[in-house]
This record gives structure tokens, sequence and C-alpha cells, in this order.
């Protein structure tokens, strides 16, 4: 049997393994990834930058604790961005396991406003958030067809009451702010089915701008919809994410992750390389014993 | 151990203590948004601009009342001159009672706020009451203090703490009943208030002022004044009420404007039916036509042609191949609730491969996502088992609900796979990012897979790993192509020549666009 | 009636909810509003007949030695547990005698679990519940120290839940999504073979979109690979991706038409 017969056959462990210790070496080495960065997250990041001071930005978190590594990047930086530069954000969950993840987020974001920092050239001081006031966080409700559908109507109707239980009427920030018509657009972070509603049932009923944040593994399905301008931006997985943290000069766990996601492909890319180089010799084996066969 | 009172101060880990005692001293204060003053450099004395001309009022179309769209053509020193318009302002006449509406919904909701608070607060401050007392019994003294917890440094003694609780206690215990009691007379009150408005806009213009509603920035010629619907609400906005608008047009100095146009009365209703939606109507009618035209024909005898989906056509091989084996088959119905559409088209395949399988006598397994597609799927499959004549072979626990977070299912599944071996996997329905972990474990475990989903980005996964995929629509015509019955199959021809006329639509819109007559493709455009 | 019933309901709210679409009056859209909230409360019933069926399914399993029975009870206990620590938080610093109360709170609902598996002795496992359950009850009331909390989402700051949502839920989610990474390589070695025209096309699409983001590659290929990803993804990709749309919002259209006209009726088991 020769080394490309073995190919052929190769046990996929072999594969796992391989691409585990890449995985860890590159993780364990420091080296950083130049970014380059697409037009569908730069459009996103400019319309966000373009925003009046006391714009509310909703952003729907709509993932669970599995997708969090690809998704959380991005709500990071986009929460981040909308709180240095004044803007407001509204917030809700509606994916099952979501909630407690996104006020985590809410409350790790809130802290590192304490300190001021500088993004591209640009001094922004530390900030105080303050729940009701900067952010509301309206939580978790099931059947997210059904509850974009009545936040459409007006956002006390599947929410009348916050995460933390208070009433929204209560609350300073969201005087004012009934449905979609007034907020400046959405930012849909999503690793579920959630964004099709989103699209067909927020955006296509109530014409708000929408943006998605996608897994990598469904990006390639809502480009449809950036063609008919039915969403502005798409922020497609980990590499998205990097993107958005390249723009808006704050560097985090997706930029770091990028150096075990570029190893980990040329590593994918080296076994099908390697795959079809044994396919080929396999098969022009098999037809010249045919044709001594043959004779 | 007794705190003295001087220099000592106790943390008390009751942190509602001030906020029950400043409940009884302070009033919310409403917080007002302070308008941003208006910087106006010194300009010198400019004349007034013209005036809009052509201003209507109309009531919004295609929505569901509670809006006015005005439209006008600029004013003729819109955008040029010394006295250049930067602005239009657009006012509306408010009758008094608006007022009277207003501060009584304001006083309803503050009724409904603070009977809503005392449900909270009040249990509480009982149990902050009762523990300072057990602190107090503790030290056996109340001659400490007690610091407020908002690091102001600011301290109370234990007496007067005491005294203040109790004091909020029984003020929240008799002012409750009397606040609930407040609710439906001022809720009738406001009714009441809310009935005469129409009568109070006919009064126009006695009773009433001006007020802005909004503004439109130069070179605007419209503008929409829209409120709530919600009776309750500040900007409430009354239907069937005569409305009266003005609009001006200001200068860089806000106090040069022009004379102000004035239109009305007119009045906003909601409409019965959606104008921008006509080709969504049409649509609809068009594919109900082909619809019951095909399910006529099909049910007249007519041959309808279905070209051969081999992943269905695989499923009867699938299903003899686990009887031989006397291995069981695996269904799985997707991730996706009951209500959607391809768990639906999932139950009807399901429907369908148990009564195969009850004729074949073989084991079926289905693990559920959802517990009302596992209540669903139940009645499926024990309907089908009695449909083939073997209710007595239906096993509940066959089908049986497994948990409703993603991965914490798949992991179920593949230990499923793994242990049982399934000799067929079936996967209908909606999956996402487990689909690749399903497949692979059963290629794993020597299964044979039929995968169908319309989920475009876990088609790729299927395709490789699994012996047949169904794509997109093929989900839904399997159904219809399993059982041959007629009415399923016009109602599957009816999607082919509904998608026949779209290729056509798509086609002449291209060249028509091309050619530039844009109106064809506008036409289907959708608003709203 | 059984079958026309259901029928009926669904033909009437179908058909509302179709002609609702297209009606914007206030009135059409307070139904609606008003179906949507029953369609919350709906959902949340569900749930209760999801944990019925949890319970059914592992106690069958205990009742009858099923392979793997006794992860049964880990997760009957690990079920009780977060429901637990989801309804209670501590009123200040101290545990109190929490915990004993998560014991014999956990044990109360093995022993009715354990009671409605048993051949025989349920009785002696009921009393058993019972003086549990007693015991739970006793300390709940007397102990000051943590309190239960219905109405608010205090319980969800708490020390026990967010730990073990944060430390072990999230990491068990985050742990197999990531399995994913390496199934798809695996996949992709053995899918991507230059077997025909089709499928070498799908092997160069796939090899150009991964080397997309690849930095080190613009040096030899300047932004030609970029490029031409970029015309991959938003050109054949979106033709093929819209077509496959088009094709399923039809498919999906004429299921519901057929749902709601009563063509389609797998869904209530018809007989």
């Amino acid at each position: 049997m020769t080394i490309f017969d073995k190919l052929m056959q190769l046990d996929r462990r072999w594969v796992f393994l391989f691409l585990a210790i890449v995985c860890v070496i590159a993780y364990a080495s420091s080296f950083e990834v130049p970014i380059l960065v697409e037009p569908e997250v730069r459009s996103i990041f400019q319309f966000i930058d373009t925003l009046p001071k006391g714009s509310v930005v909703f952003v729907p978190m709509d993932y669970d604790p599995g997708s969090m590594a690809e998704l959380h990047p991005m709500t990071y930086a986009i929460v981040e961005q909308c709180w240095r530069k004044e803007m407001k954000v509204l917030i809700t969950a509606l994916s099952q396991n979501g909630p407690g993840m996104a006020d985590q987020a809410i409350r790790a974001i809130v802290d590192s406003l304490k300190v001021p920092k500088t993004y591209s050239g640009v001094s922004y001081p530390a900030r105080e958030i303050v729940n009701g006031v900067d952010y509301v966080f309206l939580g978790y409700k099931p059947y997210p067809a059904i509850v974009i559908l009545g936040m459409g109507q007006n956002f006390r109707l599947p929410f009348p009451l916050d995460y933390y239980g208070t009433p929204l009427d209560s609350l300073p920030m969201m005087r004012g702010i009934r449905n979609y018509n007034d907020i400046a657009c959405a930012i849909n972070i999503s690793g579920t089915n959630a964004t099709d509603y989103w699209i067909s049932y927020g955006q296509g009923r109530f014409g708000f701008p929408l943006a998605l944040g996608l897994t990598g593994v469904s990006t390639a399905q809502y480009y449809p919809y950036l063609g008919s301008r039915q969403v502005f931006g798409i922020m497609g997985g980990m590499l998205g994410a990097a993107e958005y943290e390249e723009l808006a000069d704050n560097p985090g766990d997706a930029k770091d992750a990028m150096r075990v996601q570029l190893p980990a492909h040329l590593v994918i890319i080296a076994f099908v390389i390697m795959g079809n180089i044994a396919f080929f010799v396999t098969q022009r084996k098999q037809k010249r014993s045919q044709k001594e066969g043959g004779r | 151990m007794v705190n003295s009172v001087k220099g000592r101060h106790m943390k008390h880990k009751l942190k509602l203590v001030l906020v029950l005692l400043l409940f009884c001293w302070t009033t919310a204060a409403a917080q007002s948004d302070t308008p941003l003053p208006d910087t106006v450099a010194a300009a010198p004395s400019i004349p007034p601009p013209a005036p809009v001309t052509n201003l209507q009022a109309v009531d919004t179309d295609n929505d569901h009342g509670h809006a006015i769209t005005l439209t006008w053509e600029k004013s003729a020193d819109d955008g040029a001159g010394a006295n250049a318009v930067v602005a239009y302002d657009v006012w509306r006449w408010y009758p008094f009672d608006m007022d009277v509406v207003d501060s009584l919904r304001q006083d309803l909701a503050a009724t409904r706020d603070a009977v809503r608070a005392f449900r909270i607060d009040l249990p509480r401050a009982e149990r902050a009451l009762e523990e300072l007392r057990e602190d107090a019994a503790k030290l056996n003294t109340t001659r400490f203090r007690v610091a407020v917890p908002d690091d102001s440094g600011f301290t109370l003694t234990v007496d007067y703490a005491l005294r203040k609780l109790e004091d909020t206690i029984a003020y929240m215990r008799d002012n409750r009943p009397t606040l609930m009691n407040r609710i439906k007379p001022e809720q009738q009150e406001l009714d009441q208030a809310l009935e005469r408005l129409t009568q109070a806009h006919a009064a126009f213009p006695q009773n009433g002022e001006w007020r802005t509603v909004g503004k439109a920035l130069a070179g605007a010629t419209g503008f929409t004044n829209t409120g709530s619907k919600d009776q309750t609400s500040s900007d409430f906005f009354p239907d069937y009420s005569d409305l009266y608008y003005r609009v001006e047009a200001v200068t860089i100095d806000p106090t040069v404007r022009s004379e102000a146009v004035q239109v009305g009365p007119v009045q906003s209703t909601g409409q019965w039916f959606h104008t921008g939606k006509i080709p969504v109507v049409l649509f609809v009618a068009m594919f109900l036509v082909f619809t019951v035209t095909f399910v006529q024909l099909a049910k007249r005898g007519t041959d309808l042609y279905v070209r051969p989906l081999s992943g269905i056509e695989a499923v009867d091989d699938a299903i003899g191949r686990a009887t031989e084996m006397g291995r069981p088959i695996l269904y799985l119905l997707g991730i996706g609730v009951a209500t959607e559409v391809n768990t639906i088209a999932s139950f009807s395949i399901l429907g369908r491969v148990a009564k195969r399988v009850a004729e074949f006598q073989t084991p079926i397994i289905v693990p559920c996502y959802d517990p009302i597609v596992m209540a669903v799927a139940q009645e499926v499959v024990k309907s089908s088992f009695l449909d083939a004549g073997r209710s007595d072979d239906y096993r509940q626990e066959s089908v049986f609900f497994v948990t409703n977070y993603q991965f914490a299912y798949v992991a179920a599944v593949n230990g499923i796979m793994l242990r049982e071996r399934p000799a067929t996997n079936i996967y209908m329905g909606k999956f996402m990012a487990e689909s690749l972990l399903l497949a692979e474990t059963g290629t794993l475990a020597g299964s044979i897979q039929i995968a169908g989903t319309d989920e475009i980005a876990q088609i790729p996964f299927f395709i490789v790993s699994c012996d047949y995929t169904l794509i997109g629509e093929e989900l839904y015509a399997a159904s219809a192509y399993l059982g041959r019955e007629p009415v399923l199959l016009g109602s599957l021809k009816a999607q082919d020549w509904a998608k026949a006329v779209i290729m056509v639509c798509a086609l002449i819109g291209m060249v028509a666009t091309a050619l530039g007559w844009p109106a064809f493709a506008h036409f289907f455009q959708v608003t709203g | 009636m059984k079958q026309q019933l259901p029928r009926i309901i669904v033909l009437v709210f179908g058909a509302f909810l179709l002609f609702q679409f297209f009606v914007p009056h206030e009135s059409s859209e307070w139904i609606y509003e008003f179906l949507l909230d029953w369609i919350i409360i709906i959902g949340v019933f569900a749930l209760a007949v999801g944990i019925w069926s949890l319970f059914n399914v592992h106690v069958e399993k205990i009742k009858t030695r099923k392979f793997g029975w006794k992860y049964s009870y880990v997760t009957l206990a690990a079920f009780a547990s977060m429901v637990l620590f989801g309804l209670t938080a501590q009123n200040g610093q101290e545990w109190g005698w929490f915990f004993p109360f998560l014991v014999t709170a956990v044990l109360t609902v093995m022993m009715i679990v354990q009671a409605w598996a048993s051949k025989g002795n349920a009785k002696l496992f009921l009393i058993a519940a019972g003086v549990f359950g007693l015991s739970a009850a006793l300390i709940a009331w007397l102990d000051g120290s943590w309190s239960f909390y219905f109405q608010t989402a205090a319980p969800l700051q708490s020390f026990m839940f967010r730990r073990t949502f944060d430390n072990i839920l999230v990491s068990l989610h985050a742990t197999m999504f990531s399995l994913l990474a390496f199934f798809i390589a695996s996949a992709a070695y053995r899918a991507f073979r230059a077997r025909n025209v089709m499928a070498s096309l799908l092997l160069i699409a796939a090899l150009v979109v991964m080397s997309r983001f690849n930095p080190y590659l613009e040096p030899l290929f300047g932004e030609k690979v970029n490029r031409l990803s970029n015309w991959l993804m938003n050109v054949p990709n979106l033709a093929a991706q819209r077509a496959i749309v088009m094709g399923i919002g039809l498919g999906m259209v004429a299921t519901a038409l057929k749902v709601v006209l009563g063509i389609e009726r797998n869904y209530m088991g018809k007989g």
C-alpha cells in the first residue's frame, strides 16, 4: 500500500489530531495577522460612526453560549463604539440561553468604559454607563417571530418590564421610544434562525435599517439580502468580528483568534490538496491497471 | 460587643434603608428634557421669507390611523438669498382639553406606579425592619449608627432608622388600598376626557393654542405628523378629530419667519386595505387559482408528472435494509418548533415513513427537540401505525422529548446513534450548526443517511456527509411524492407554475429595466 | 368533531391572519396583538409539556433499567438544582442553611422519582419524600439568609446560578460547538475531491474563499484572490441562494396554504 492509498483511506482522527496540534501551537505563539476589511463590514461601521449623539441603536443578541466565541467580540466592539460616541443601546436576547450571557457581556462592556481610551487617534474619556439611561436590556421572550412583530407595534407589548423587572415606562431612555420607528438601526447578532425573522418580519414589515452579525457557517446564506439592500451590512463569523475591531481600532478576542484561525484554514487547505493529489494518483494507477488487465 | 455611638459606624447590610426612608420624604422628580439652547449668531435684520404654497394635509395612507401627511411647495426663498429658509416649522392646533387628558393620564400612571412600587417595596421594607430589629436585639442596644449604603459617609441612628421604617411601612399599608381604589375613577375620568376630545377639536379656534409638532429641513416638501394610538401614551394622536396645521418657513434667525400658511380641518383614520401590498394580493390570488386548478385536474385523474427525487426513492430501500439488518430507523424532525413550515413538512414525511416502518415491523426512534413537536409526532406515528393495521406495535416511548438545547440535543442523539447503531438515519426539517455533527456521527455509526432541509447554510454539510439530500423545496415536495395523493400533487404543480411565472416576470423586468422602462419592476415593489 | 374542530380553528385563524396582513386598520391590529400575546402564553405552557416529557422518559429509563439508567438520576437532580438556583437568592452575604435546603429539596424530587419508578416500595419512597419535603419547607420558612424570588430577576444574578451557567453550561455549549471545526476539517478532506467538473468547481471555489482573508497571499497575488472571492460570494453564490430561497418561499406558501385549507392534516395525526 503506497502512501497515496493510505491517504485515501486516512482515518479522520489523524485529521482531528493534526488540526488540534496546529491550533494549540498557534494559540501558544504570538503573532499578529493583518486584517483586510470587507465593504459589507465597513458599511456597518460607517453607519454607526455617523449617527448623531443620543441615537438609539437596537442590538438583538440572539445567540447561545455555543456561538459566543464568534459573536461576543462583535457585540463588544459595536456596543462599546456606541457608548463611547454617547449613543444609547437597546438590547434584547431572543434565544433561551442568551439573557444570562447578554447580561454578563453588558456588565463587562460597562466596566471597560470606566477607563479612558483612544481609538483611531480620538480620545474618549471614562464614562459611567447607567441602566435605564444609556441602555435598556429587555431580556428574553419565546417565539422570536411573535416578539419581533410585537415590538413593531410597541416595545412594551412583548416587554412591559425590562430584564431586571423595571417597567419600561419608568426608564428615562424609553421615553419617546415606542417601536422601530424610533430607533436609528438594528444590528442583529445571531447564531440562530432569528435572523430570518428579523429580515422578513422585522425589516420587511417595518422597514428599519438592519445589519447582521452572523456565525461563519450561516454568513453565505444571507448575502442575497445584502444584494437586495434589505440589510446594509454583514459581519461574518470571527473574521467579520476581527474586521470590525480593526475598523474600530479596538483589538479584542476576534483579532487575537485570527492567529489560530489562519493556520487552521491552512491545515484544511493542505489536507484538501493532499487528498486530491492522492485521489489523482490512485485514479491513474487504477486506469493503468485496468488498461493492462484489458490487454 | 456594644458599639459606642461616637466614631463607630456599623455597616449595615440592608441596602434599602435609605431608599425606603427617602420614599417618604421625596417625590419622584420628573426628569425634564432640558431643551438645548439654540445658539444663534447675531445676524443683521433680514426680511421675512416667502411662505410655502399649495399646502395640503391628508390622512396618511396605508396605516392604522393616527398620522397626517402635509405636503407643500417650497418657499421661493428656499436655498437662496439673504433671507434663505433653513427649515420649516410645523404647528398643530391643540385644544386645552388635550392638556387635561395629559394631566389625567399622568395622574393615573403615577397611581399605578405607586401601587406597583408598594407591591415590591412593602415586603422589602418589612424585611429590612425585621433585620434591623434583630441586629439591635443581638447587640442589645439601639445606640449605634448605620451607614447609608451610598459611600456618602452619611449615618443615621438606629432609633431614627427604625422609626422611619415603621412610618414608611405604616404609610404604605394605609395608602395602598386608597391608591388602588383611585385607579378605577381616574380611569373613568380619563375615558370621559378622551371622549370630549373630538368636540374640543371641532371648537377651533376657541379654547386651544398652536404648538410645534416638528421641523422639516430646507428643501423638504413634506412632513408626516404621527403619534401613538395608545390613549395612555404621552403622544396620543386622536383619530376622527378635526385637526388644523400651520407651516412657517424659518430663516437662520428663528424670529424671522414667513407668514403662517394654514390648512384644515383634516381627520386621520385607519385604512381597511394596504394598497402598497397589491402585488402580494395578486400573487396569492394567482397561486390559489393554480392550486385549485391543478388539484381539480389531479382529482379528475390527469397524470401530473413529478420528477424523481432520489432521496425519497431511497427511503423504501433504506427501510428494507434496516429490516434485514434488524436495526432501527432513526428519524429526526430537526430543531424547529411545530409552527414552522419545515417541521410541518417533516411531519408529513414522518407519517409516510412510519406507515412503511409499521408495515415492515422495523423499530423507529424519533428523538424530539421541542415538546409540542413531540406531542404532534406521537400522534402522527400512532395514526400511521393504525393506518398500517399495526396499532399493537406502536410504542409511545419510541417518540420522546430529549431537550430543547441545541447541543445537548446533539450530544443525546449522537449517543443514541452510537449505542443503537440505526441502519438508516433520516433528517428532515430544520437543522442548524448541529447538522454536520449529526451526519458525521451517523457516518461513523455506519448508517445510510437521507437528509432534507430548507436551511441553505446546512445543505452543503448534508450533501457532503449524507447519501441522499433533498435540497430546499424538495423537502416540501417529498410529502406529495411519497403519498402520490392527487391533492398534494396538484399543489406541487401549482408551485412549479408559480415559479415559472416568477421566472418570466424576472426576465421581462430585466429587459424592461435595461430598455429604460422601470415601471414594470416598480409595479412589484411592496411597501409597508 | 375531533377532526373537524381543529380544522375549523386553523381555517378561521389562518384566513384571518392572511387577511390581517393586508388590513392596517386599528381594529385588525388590536385582534392581531391580542393573538400575539396568546401565542406567547401557549408557548410557555409548551414548557410544562416538555418538562413532563423529560420526567416521563427518564423515569421510564430508571424503571426499565435501560442502558445508562443511572445517568437519569443525574439529569433529574441537575434539573431540580438549576430550577432552585434560578428561583432563590441570598439576602446578604451569608449562606445560612441554603445548601441543606438544596440537598433536602433535591432528595424530595429524587424520592418522588423513585416512588414513581419503583415496582413495590412506592409508599416507602413517598414517605421519605414527605419527610425531606417537610424539612426543606421548614428550612425555607425559618432561614432568613436567602429567599425565593418569583417576580424579579434577582436570582439570575445569584452566585450559584451564575457559576453553574457561566462555568458549566457555557463551557459545555462552547465545547460542543467547537467540535464542528474538526468535523468540518474531516468532511472537507473527504468531500473536496475533483471527481468531475462540478466537484472540481466546488473545490476551486472553496479554496479561493478560504484563502480570501489570508493576508500573506497578497504579496503573491495582489488583490486578485480577494476580488475573486468577493465575486464568488456576491454573484454566483447570491444567484444560487436567491433561486433556492425563492423555491423555499414558494414551498412554504404552498404548505401553509395546504394547512390553512385543511389539505395537509398530518400535524393533527390524521386518522
